[in-house]
């Protein structure tokens, strides 16, 4: 009796103490790791310019496109703004830059200071749409094919180091 | 008086249509965890993610998808992280079935501490 009732608590023991060690290793916070190989949204997306759109399916004419969520009052973008000014001369890369909750006058001064890398420029006012490429803060940042398939998503500013990954993404 | 009663009933159809959305709304935004957040719902949060999420779920609401059609939205853009109730998969089976399985070996355990041994007299 004695034994079964020993073999029960160290079987309650083994199994905390397994749920406890495997959940030290779990991330408590958000990452994107789900999302690389789907595909994104097909939807459309409002131009900076113009009163026209853009669908999102007209990106699989790039071999790779970059799609970055910025505004004029996010300091991190302002940082990451010379990456991206980069990533502009890759010359099988299309850069998309979608102007998130901003003022078309500020974002248009951002883009006089620090230079336009964009090749389309659209504007999500609300910030609604971008809930369809799984953005929740700015800056972000989407890497996707041909076929419309996330490769990277950066959240936060790109630095030099993302710069030469993705540079060597496109390259392959 | 028919004209009345025909705008209580228009009245009280558009308020019952408004209020049952409002409860719809409410309860996913519940199950829905706030990603910018410390442990705070969607519903509860006040954050600028929130409030874009509270206004999507409206949305959507309106168009006419169902609570599994917009937690199944959301889990595609933002991962099952953003669902406080996460759905039954391969790598979630321990955290469904482990409480059972406790409530279980526990149950076994209780029932040989009490049964006590027949004394002989």
């Amino acid at each position: 009796m004695k034994k079964i009732n020993y073999i029960i608590i160290s079987v309650l023991f083994s199994l905390l103490f397994i749920v406890l060690y495997l959940s030290l290793g779990n991330e408590k916070i958000y990452n994107t790791q789900d999302l690389v190989g789907k595909k994104i949204s097909e939807v459309e997306i409002n131009l900076f310019q113009s009163n026209e759109t853009f669908n999102t399916k007209e990106l699989t004419n790039n071999e790779f496109t970059i799609l970055n969520f910025w505004a004029s009052w996010c300091g991190p973008c302002r940082k990451e703004h010379p990456n991206l000014v980069r990533l502009s001369k890759i010359k099988n890369l299309k850069l998309i830059g979608v102007n998130f909750k901003d003022e078309k006058d500020n974002a248009r001064n951002f883009l006089r200071e620090n230079g336009n890398p964009f090749d389309i420029l659209a504007e999500d006012k609300n910030g609604k749409n971008s809930v369809n490429f799984g953005v929740y803060g700015i800056p972000e940042t989407i890497l996707i094919d041909s076929e419309l398939k996330i490769l990277k998503k950066y959240i936060g500013p790109l630095n030099i180091k993302d710069v030469n990954e993705i540079r060597k993404i496109v390259k392959k | 008086m028919k004209n009345i009663l025909k705008a209580l009933i228009l009245f009280l159809l558009i308020f019952s249509e408004s209020y049952g959305d409002e409860n719809l709304s409410n309860k996913i935004l519940k199950n829905l965890r706030c990603l910018v957040c410390q442990g705070q719902t969607v519903h509860d949060s006040n954050s600028d993610f929130a409030l874009t999420i509270k206004s999507v779920v409206k949305d959507k609401i309106k168009e006419g998808n169902n609570e599994r059609e917009i937690y199944t939205f959301l889990s595609e853009k933002y991962g099952d992280w953003i669902l406080l109730n996460p759905p039954l998969k391969k790598n979630s089976f321990l955290l469904w079935f482990l409480p059972y399985l406790l409530f279980v070996l526990g149950v076994i355990f209780l029932f040989f501490l009490i049964k006590k041994p027949k004394i002989r007299l």
